[in-house]
């Protein structure tokens, strides 16, 4: 296998057998490196998957899911991972409201603090966005601001809400042009009413007072000392 | 023993790799403007400096040597170090989420730290044995990690100091830098290398 034409010469001859050899040996080392540290790499990204941030799943179960964007986030998900990263505080969810900040604190165990004013307030009745329909002039704008995708409609059509899909987080009553939307409280049929659940064991317990025994000493707590005490 | 105590004072003061041998220039300059980052960053090259000296020493010696391929030391190391880094970025997210949180994103820089060649290679010059690449890997990495978290601090500093117009930013950092280096310059021949 003459390399360069030079092979009648035996000096030559000799060195072009020892460059073909060791060509080969230093082609197949790092061919075999190259395999043995792929084949590393390939059984530790799967040994080492990792999916997702555990914690962050957890915090974004726990909230409303409204992705309404009031926390200064842009959803749920980025609020979550900025509160595992520990670059928010918890209480910045108005659709979540006291029910959120309690979970929350209660999983990552911190104190509950009221909410923050600055970022909205806690809707005292669920409410979703209604658009009256004579009113409406078809813009789109209401539709790219829902952050759920609950408004239906087209361009120079009128647009609607679906109720179901709607989080009553207030984004399209900014843009829209004419002001044809507003959020109507949602009326409780009769066949889904049932009384107010009482407080949870937890939150009862997390606003005990040194000195109380139960929940519901609180009121007379003095009297009801004296009488223990007896 | 003692042999071994020269080896880090030598590496982390005599010639400390950034200061008197002027290697892994880009993180010290890049990663300095926040003390906080300066120390990640500094934990994660430690890290890898002492894991990838220790490998490159095992390529060398094992692979290397024994076929005569001496002249594949620079690529096989780049290799050895890009294999490294992808390793323990890929074992740290999964063991250690917390320090994957402060190291994670400087891992993957490291890569192109020319420090970290840099010590294999010399490695292989100083025909250091297998305990005492180690050594020096890590030594390099506690030199790189005292002049970064030093220089970080300055700067933190320098940056609310009232400097002279032309001299603000990186010019100042150069200066300091500089001065810096000349410091480190007076260790010299505390220990004979």
């Amino acid at each position: 296998m003459p390399l360069w034409g030079l092979a009648a010469w035996s000096p030559y001859k000799k060195m072009e057998i020892f460059l073909e050899h060791i060509v080969l040996i230093a082609v197949l080392t790092l061919t075999g490196l190259a395999i043995l540290f792929g084949a590393i790499l390939g059984a530790a990204s799967v040994k080492f998957k990792v999916e997702g941030d555990p914690l962050v799943e957890q915090i974004d179960t726990l909230l409303p899911q409204t992705q309404c964007g009031q926390c200064g986030y842009p959803g749920c998900k980025p609020y979550a991972t900025a509160i595992a990263d520990g670059k928010a505080d918890i209480n910045r969810c108005p659709p979540g409201g006291h029910a959120t900040i309690q979970s929350l604190a209660d999983l990552l165990g911190v104190e509950v603090k009221p909410l923050d004013a600055e970022h909205g307030v806690e809707a005292e009745v669920k409410t979703v966005a209604y658009i009256r329909e004579d009113e409406c002039i078809g813009c789109t704008k209401c539709i790219q601001a829902c952050p759920v995708d609950a408004i239906l409609g087209a361009a120079k059509l009128m647009h609607t809400v679906v109720v179901s899909e709607c989080t009553g987080c207030d984004l399209c009553v900014e843009p829209c042009p004419v002001d044809c939307i507003d959020m109507l409280p949602v009326e409780q049929p009769l066949s889904e009413w049932s009384w107010n659940l009482p407080p949870s064991t937890r939150e009862v317990l997390g606003n005990m007072k040194a000195g109380d025994l139960i929940g519901s000493d609180r009121s007379d707590s003095s009297s009801g000392k004296g009488d223990r005490a007896a | 023993m003692t042999e071994l105590f020269t080896i880090l004072i030598g590496t982390v003061l005599v010639n400390n790799f950034v200061l008197v041998q002027f290697l892994g220039l880009c993180p010290f300059m890049g990663v300095s403007t926040k003390l906080e980052s300066a120390i990640g960053m500094s934990a994660a090259t430690t890290f890898v400096l002492t894991l990838a000296s220790v490998c490159s020493y095992l390529v060398n010696a094992y692979v290397l040597e024994p076929f005569n391929l001496e002249f594949l030391r620079t690529i096989s190391f780049i290799l050895v170090i890009a294999t490294v880094v992808s390793f323990s970025k890929m074992y740290i997210e999964k063991t250690s989420p917390v320090l994957y949180r402060v190291l994670g994103i400087y891992i993957p820089l490291i890569t192109t730290n020319c420090a970290v060649l840099g010590v294999a290679l010399l490695n292989v010059t100083k025909s250091h044995n297998f305990f005492q690449s180690g050594l020096y890997g890590f030594g390099a990495g506690v030199g790189f990690s005292l002049v970064l978290i030093l220089f970080a601090a300055m700067r933190e500093r320098i940056t609310v100091a009232d400097t002279p117009a032309p001299f603000r930013g990186a010019a100042i950092g150069m200066i300091t830098a500089g001065l810096m280096s000349l410091a480190f310059m007076g260790f010299g021949g505390l220990v004979a290398l």
